[in-house]
């Protein structure tokens, strides 16, 4: 590189090895992309087997037995019990969390009260206890409320949220005041102006959030295999805990295992699709 | 329609005061304008107009109701923000309507007529199903104020409304505001840090320094008879000239002495107290002109730089180490390190106390300039 002869050092930048260099760039981010869904590629091509045992490289070209394998885990396996179950819970989950938390930052933002930081102080801190430290006190609670085995069991110990509100806190704040000066010289009262005004300037917001907490809610798997002990009330993660007992008693059949995994998989999937721009937005990814 | 009185209103947060003790009575129907520096205290005192703000001491009065420590919502005030404070998810008209219908005074009918109303006077009839992104700055400012006028406030208040506006559609604006206020009399406080919209705008204009009310008069007085020097040098551009002289008395004539001054001011009855004491000579500069050069009556500069402003050209020069400005004839060819010699317009020449800043002399009178006003309509 010489800075004495400028064009020689632009070459430099953009001359021939280029396309090689592309190559190569490319042929890494490929093995990357690859490494990362080998994963769910291999669980796909398995569920389609009839079997699932994989001896030969032969054994990962797809089988045929893909709708007889899904429709066998839905129906004799009880997968569609499981996962309208995580559907139910999941949904209640997110709209409970998401009531609790707008009308606790609505307060932590726009009301002022005694100790409203130590407050928040406080709704932060339960961030740092991780939720199996809880397990066992929460079980107690749930079960002498006589929640055991029920959707509530499911539910209600996961409606308060602190990220939620931490997460809706800082985009209140982002909100000019001038817009809630105006909403209080108007007389628009609190409950009026979160419905009006604060929730459609938030739906981007609320639909990122929503998402995750979704996908959170969907992937419990240690509470439910818990609390939970009929089939009727269970959910699909430990449904496939679950499929790989039942069929132990027989010869494991890994490519019905893997069906359940992959139909799993596939709510939250379309969750992540179908919302994936509010949710680049939450997290103040900019998008070209 | 309303009259709005100030007693000793004060704003402390925690440490700082930001207003201190302001008295003011905002006439019925008027248009005042509360000007100053940032941080003078001018939005503070609309904010608690506004009841945005609470009041530490003193108390407001709307006609005979008392307003100090009533919520915004119970004052019927609209106020209009620099920033618009437009709901952004809601279309113009909605915009307008949506605190109409929290108030729930008003039955459907009258929310479309009163809508309807005003955007004609505001020429917005157009716009009214749009959103504010698809408006621009000027748009969003007559929506802004549309929203304020359509519940019929008792007073109104605005807060640096032209600021975000480029200064073409500024100007426009302001005479907008002017005539809409003309058209609707409705008691008006406007607060601004720009003296030209001020002294356009008001019916009366407030200048606040550091928490303090200066001067509240019609913009003219303000500017031809300050109270101070703080408002001599707030108002107008560019600002008044101050420069140490000495008062002396020689004869029957008194005059403001310097070393590169000398200016015989005329008798208007309060000058003898003041000669002998050192004091700011206070002239602006388009009361400078060469022409007026006389041996009573004349600057010396020394000439640093010239500013062509394209209708006149302003000359920055030196008069007894204080830097002075001269507005002169827009193709002069005066330049840099020349000496030239200005004379004053003995009508407009002030005095000011160098410690207080408080005005001492006027060279004409008020009740003159107002007799002149008279005779010139």
């Amino acid at each position: 590189m010489s800075l004495s002869n400028p064009t020689a050092y632009v070459d430099e930048l953009t001359g021939e090895n280029t396309d090689t260099d592309k190559l190569l760039v490319h042929l890494g981010l490929f093995t990357a992309v690859l490494l990362m869904a080998l994963p769910i590629l291999i669980a796909l091509l398995v569920s389609t087997q009839q079997r699932g045992v994989i001896t030969s490289p032969a054994d990962l070209l797809p089988g045929s037995h893909m709708v007889h394998n899904y429709y066998t885990v839905m129906t004799d396996y009880n997968f569609a019990v499981y996962m309208w179950n995580s559907f139910v819970m999941s949904t209640i989950i997110v709209v409970g969390k998401l009531a609790i938390s707008l009308l606790a930052a609505l307060a932590i933002v726009y009301y002022r009260f005694p100790f409203k930081n130590l407050m928040f102080l406080l709704i932060l801190f339960t961030l740092m206890l991780p939720v199996p430290v809880r397990f066992v006190p929460l079980f107690n609670i749930v079960t002498d409320l006589g929640w055991y085995n029920s959707m509530l069991a499911l539910t209600i110990p996961y409606l308060a949220s602190a990220t939620t509100v931490f997460l809706l806190r800082q985009h209140f704040l982002s909100i000019p005041e001038s817009i809630v000066e105006t909403a209080k010289l108007d007389g628009v009262g609190p409950l009026k102006f979160l419905v009006y005004v604060l929730i459609p300037m938030s739906k981007g917001m609320l639909a990122g959030v929503s998402v995750i907490m979704f996908i959170y809610a969907w992937n419990q798997y240690l509470w439910p295999l818990v609390i939970i002990d009929s089939q009727s009330q269970q959910v699909t993660q430990v449904g496939i805990t679950l499929l790989q007992g039942d069929i132990q008693a027989g010869e494991l059949q890994w490519s019905i295992v893997m069906a359940g995994a992959i139909i799993t998989l596939i709510p939250p999937l379309l969750a992540l699709i179908a919302f994936r721009k509010p949710l680049l937005e939450t997290f103040g990814v900019q998008q070209k | 329609m309303t009259e709005i009185q100030l007693t000793d209103i004060t704003k402390r947060f925690e440490d700082v005061t930001a207003v201190n003790g302001i008295d003011l009575t905002i006439r019925d129907g008027e248009f005042l304008v509360l000007v100053g520096p940032s941080g003078c205290g001018k939005s503070t005192t609309l904010r608690m107009l506004s009841g945005l703000e609470t009041v530490t001491d003193g108390s407001i009065h709307a006609d005979d109701r008392e307003l100090t420590h009533l919520e915004p919502r119970d004052r019927n005030v609209a106020m209009v923000f620099q920033n618009y404070a437009l709901y952004p998810h809601m279309t113009a008209k909605r915009n307008m309507t949506f605190g109409m219908k929290s108030a729930g005074d008003y039955t459907d009918e009258e929310i479309e007529s009163r809508v309807a109303e005003a955007a004609s006077i505001l020429d917005i009839e157009d716009l009214l199903g749009r959103k504010p992104k698809a408006l621009s700055g000027g748009e969003r400012q007559r929506v802004a104020i549309g929203r304020s006028l359509v519940r019929d406030p008792e007073y109104l208040l605005m807060d640096e409304p032209l600021s975000n506006l480029d200064a073409k559609l500024r100007i426009q604006m302001r005479a907008e505001l002017s005539k809409l206020h003309e058209e609707l009399e409705t008691t008006t406080v406007y607060v601004t840090h720009d003296q030209t919209e001020a002294m356009t705008l008001g019916d009366r204009v407030a200048v606040m320094d550091a928490g303090e009310l200066q001067q509240v008069a019609r913009p003219q007085h303000l500017y031809d008879f300050p109270a101070n020097r703080f408002v001599a040098e707030f108002i107008g551009s560019p600002a008044m000239n101050t420069v140490p002289v000495e008062v002396v008395e020689e004869g029957d004539a008194v005059y403001a002495v310097g070393e590169d001054v000398r200016v015989r001011l005329p008798e208007t009855g309060g000058l003898e107290p003041l000669v002998g004491r050192t004091l700011e000579f206070g002239v602006r500069p388009e009361d400078l002109s060469q022409a007026a050069a006389a041996a009573d009556n004349r600057v010396v500069a020394n000439v640093s730089v010239t500013e062509p402003h394209g209708d006149r050209m302003l000359l920055h020069g030196d008069v007894d180490g204080t830097l002075m400005k001269f507005q002169i004839s827009a193709r002069s060819t005066l330049s840099g390190g020349e000496r030239v010699e200005f004379g004053t317009d003995p009508d407009r020449l002030h005095l000011f106390d160098g410690e207080t800043g408080e005005a001492l002399y006027h060279s004409s009178t008020p009740e003159q300039d107002q007799a002149a006003e008279t005779a010139a309509r």
